[in-house]
């Protein structure tokens, strides 16, 4: 038995709640659905905590936000993709007002911003330092009220179903009871996230595993810019728990073993006692990272059991600015760091936070695949280039969300009926070939074999090696290596539970089926850019090459498994690619 | 369709004990009973004033009868539950009244102790009127 | 886990885990199971759990995801007492054993995992959205000072994790009681300044199985990981609920 739906939206979270009312709220008689791995509530845009940029100040402008966003991004964002997100984040994120998110305000009423790393101007929204838990909350909770939403919490994504270039629906397993279905839609979006899972030390929970980039990757959809891997400066060192950029937007301090405000050696500007936007620690993300990377390789920073720290030190800004504006920062480091951060300061390093890559699409949020579209983290548009700018993530959601909502539902509004429904024959039978597959080769397996959470630190492990802040074709070449002989050793790994009802661990092999496919793209695509470029840094080719390579990284997979790169060239519209400075 | 297994959820048993597992549920059915026991000073009240109003034998029967110990050991342990109810009510009055004065939030320990406070007043106003 | 990092939290003891397992295809109702775990001081109960599906035993079931205590998936009962599995520490318990169990009130799907359709169906009852007149939103925001925000924010902050339904046992004995969370985010949209709705939602929660039900046992409260006081919230719609009553029957024209 099979379903059908006319736009069937992969992931609940920002992205794909803010799609699904954007169908709905387009064409109210379309049928719309949203299928997603956990409870929409638990998406992973819950943990976002800073805040979201949108144009609302008078002293600021929609040029500027795009100057810092393309800037920020190293010139490799396409403008016109730009131009059109500054434009509506400011809409979008009003509409979220309206629907009730509670951002924090000024005393007369009006919305409070706060300043952000690498932006020029104060335009970053917040809802005290949980923003990303008050928007999902708030987006789930109106989209309730759109009774024509139907939703399928709990299902697992297995496969895209594709005929003739054609998106024809999915299969999926409800994991209560096992079953595994084909539901077909003549419109899919993809809005699951990105894949920080692949690397050992993330902000990201655990179901971050980039299933919608393995799924639109299978299906003949290329991914973008894939070697652009945002590390964020400030993570807890034992969990990688984010602390949010807030603090150091507030004021907070990074400091060497030494006590010193080492950014001031990299080009970062000259340190202040407050903080001075786009300087020292409000400087971008990428460099940040680096800058630790260097400190670290002259033996300054602090060692510790879990590792090499800095220090971010939070004590000068006072008690009651911290349990005002950084409660969560105040609660995390004292549950899982056992630290006051009004008294002590706190250990942090450069953890894997956001992909700036991911399934290529238009501005529209449509990717090559007739009907398969994409939006949020999962996608790359691209709007974040080669390296994404803090509090930019959360407008894209809304923005591409809505896009992508819009761009669907006038797809399938436009067809005719019959020849261009989902539910066709060869879609029905790439269904129970899928069925049949899953519970032969991968609920059949006999026990016995390795264990998957080997394989998967193995993946992680070779990642961090390979791919991490700084690269090298040496180092990328044995990662390569690594991964083709665990996509070798995955088939025959064993799964004990043999239960249909909520089996974890055949997800969990599911999802490191799908890393171990990203993880090669994220190789493969850097090994083949030859030049260093915002988050991708090589030692071999430390210089920025314009000429060779302000290109997108296009990866395809061939019939035979294998990849192929190519480089269409980035959108310039208005900004012709200068040099990115900072703290000057 | 697949041959997957139907999901057959367990549903646990609230045993009949379920309030001897904590001390808080212990607390909280006491506090549910002491409303049975203010339900019984309440007849006694009524008793008492229909036997004053009977005259001085009656007045006088009454006495003797809650002089009997069974009546005695029942009116302590009456009172201790009513006084029971009354602690317990205070401190969770607060939590339903939101009081604020000129934008700001009373605290709820001072909501509380205003409770406290009038209990003891009205007490000592009585106290007076009966022993004075 | 590098060599280091393992001496680093290395308490050189070891501690027993009790997990509860139901397994419906092979077994009517749910045993135990003991392993035995290193008792490192930085883990949680949850890193234990997946050290125990990582190394042990990979058929044990449980929900989890930010690791952080913010998207309210790890509800479990551990000794006894509802807890965020990611926010509590193997060090509290020892020197064990420890008995995880899933959430209770919840009907078990499998291992640790309840089923939490009966919550999903009640978030909706008390439509939790903000309810206006108008047709057309203004241009920009609704204003809202620091201090309509501090009104409500409290209740605001609910991550769903349900161990307040768990905590009451009112729920446990009632399962068509409304239960704290949601009402909680009932009075979060009430008392939203932004919100009109206060009127529409009344029916749901005066009505029998609404506010009405509970008897302030106040468990739900004390087990909330994030402070919202779902309690308070009850307690307090109790008197707004009572107050609208007393005014309709004496000023039975107007509304308000």
């Amino acid at each position: 038995m099979t379903t059908t739906h006319d736009v069937l939206i992969v992931g609940g979270g920002g992205a794909g709640l803010r799609a699904a009312i954007a169908v709905v709220e387009a064409d109210p008689r379309l049928n719309v659905a949203i299928v997603s791995k956990v409870y929409p509530m638990r998406s992973h845009t819950v943990s976002a905590e800073g805040g979201a940029a949108a144009v609302i100040r008078a002293e600021d402008s929609i040029d500027e936000h795009a100057y810092d966003t393309i800037s920020g991004g190293d010139w490799l964002c396409d403008q016109d993709a730009v131009e059109a997100f500054v434009n509506e984040a400011p809409k979008e994120m009003l509409r979220l007002e309206h629907w009730g998110c509670p951002w924090s305000r000024e005393p007369d009423g009006h919305i409070a911003v706060r300043p952000f790393g690498g932006m020029k101007r104060i335009r970053t929204w917040f809802a005290a330092d949980k923003t990303g838990f008050h928007l999902l909350h708030t987006l789930f909770q109106t989209s309730l009220k759109y009774q024509e939403i139907a939703r399928y919490d709990e299902w697992f994504v297995t496969k895209l179903l594709v005929e003739d270039g054609r998106v024809r629906g999915v299969v999926a397993i409800e994991l209560s009871s096992g079953r595994i279905e084909t539901i077909t839609a003549k419109a899919v979006i993809l809005c699951t996230g990105g894949c920080g899972k692949v690397f050992p030390y993330t902000t990201n929970a655990q179901i971050k595993t980039g299933d919608g980039m393995a799924l639109a990757y299978r299906a003949g959809g290329p991914l973008k810019d894939m070697e652009f891997v945002q590390y964020h400066p400030t993570g807890l060192p034992f969990t990688g728990i984010l602390i949010t950029e807030a603090a150091r937007a507030e004021g907070g301090w990074l400091l060497n073993k030494d006590g010193y405000r080492y950014l001031q050696d990299y080009d970062l500007g000259t340190p202040q006692p407050g903080p001075v936007l786009r300087s020292m620690e409000l400087g971008p993300r990428d460099r940040l990272s680096q800058a630790f990377v260097k400190e670290m390789e002259k033996g300054r920073t602090i060692d510790t059991p879990y590792g090499a720290v800095v220090h971010l030190d939070l004590r000068h800004l006072g008690a009651k600015l911290i349990n005002t504006k950084l409660p969560m920062v105040r609660e995390l480091c004292l549950d899982y760091e056992n630290i006051d951060p009004i008294k002590e300061m706190i250990p942090v390093r450069p953890v894997v936070h956001y992909m700036m890559g991911g399934v290529s699409t238009d501005i529209h949020g449509a990717t090559p695949v007739e009907g398969l579209y994409a939006a949020g983290e999962v996608a790359c548009v691209s709007i974040n280039g080669a390296n994404r700018l803090g509090s930019n993530s959360l407008p894209e959601l809304l923005v591409f969300g809505a896009r992508a909502g819009v761009a669907a539902a006038e797809f399938v509004a436009g067809e005719s009926e019959g020849r261009h429904s989902g539910a066709t024959a060869l879609a029905l039978a790439q269904g129970e070939d899928e069925r049949r597959r899953l519970e032969r080769d991968v609920l059949g397996r006999e026990g016995g074999g390795e264990r998957i959470a080997t394989i998967r630190s193995e993946m992680q492990s070779a990642m961090e090696q390979g791919a991490g802040i700084y690269r090298s074709a040496e180092e990328m070449a044995k990662c390569a290596d690594k991964l083709r002989e665990l996509q070798e050793r995955l088939p025959s790994a064993s799964i004990d539970d043999q239960s249909r009802t909520f089996n974890t661990e055949l997800i969990a092999a599911l999802e490191l089926a799908h890393m171990l496919d990203i993880a090669e793209t994220i190789v493969h695509s850097a090994q083949n850019r030859e030049e260093s470029r915002g988050a991708h840094q090589r030692i071999d080719f430390p210089k920025r090459d314009d000429e060779r390579f302000l290109a997108h990284s296009l990866i395809h997979r061939n019939a035979d498994g294998s990849a192929r790169v190519e480089y269409p060239p980035v959108t310039i519209t208005r900004w012709p690619p200068g040099e990115r400075v900072y703290g000057r | 369709m697949t041959n997957a297994t139907q999901a057959r959820p367990y549903r646990a048993h609230m045993p009949l004990g379920w309030w001897l597992r904590r001390r808080s549920y212990m607390l909280f059915v006491a506090r549910e009973v002491s409303s049975v026991f203010v339900a019984w000073f309440v007849v006694y009240l009524l008793l008492l004033v229909w036997a004053v109003s009977r005259g001085p034998d009656a007045y006088q029967r009454f006495l003797d009868w809650s002089a009997n110990p069974i009546v005695l050991v029942v009116n302590i342990v009456a009172l201790l539950f009513v006084l029971l109810h009354a602690v317990t009510w205070f401190r969770l009055a607060p939590q339903a009244m939101v009081v604020k004065v000129r934008g700001r939030r009373v605290p709820s320990v001072l909501v509380a102790a205003a409770h406290f406070g009038a209990w003891a007043v009205v007490s000592a106003v009585v106290a007076w009127i009966v022993l004075g | 886990m590098d060599r280091s990092r393992e001496l680093a939290s290395e308490t050189g003891r070891r501690i027993a885990v009790q997990v509860a397992r139901y397994r419906p295809d092979r077994e009517s109702e749910p045993t135990f199971q003991e392993y035995e775990i290193p008792l490192r001081k930085d883990w949680a109960v949850l890193d234990g759990l997946n050290h125990i599906k990582d190394e042990l035993d990979g058929t044990l079931s449980y929900r989890w995801s930010c690791r952080m205590g913010i998207c309210g998936s790890c509800g479990m009962t551990v000794n006894g007492e509802p807890k965020l599995a990611c926010a509590t520490f193997l060090t509290e318990y020892a020197p064990g054993p420890v008995r995880v169990e899933p959430l209770r009130n919840f009907p078990v799907v499998r291992d640790l995992v309840v089923d939490i359709g009966d919550f999903m169906q009640k978030l909706s009852v008390v439509q939790p959205w903000i309810i206006r007149e108008d047709e057309e939103p203004p241009d920009g925001e609704y204003l809202q000072t620091p201090e309509e925000l501090a009104d409500y924010k409290q209740f605001s902050m609910c991550i769903n994790c349900m161990l307040c339904y768990s905590a009451c046992p009112i729920y446990g004995l009632n399962e068509h009681f409304l239960g704290p969370a949601a009402i909680a985010l009932a009075q979060r949209y009430n008392l939203d300044s932004r919100d009109e709705g206060a009127a529409d939602r009344m029916e749901a929660l005066s009505s029998q199985t609404g506010v009405w039900d509970c008897t302030y046992v106040g468990e739900c409260s004390v087990a909330c990981p994030k402070g919202v006081d779902p309690a308070g919230a009850i307690q307090r719609y109790k008197l707004t609920a009572a107050t609208e009553t007393i005014k309709s029957f004496l000023m039975p024209r107007g509304r308000r």
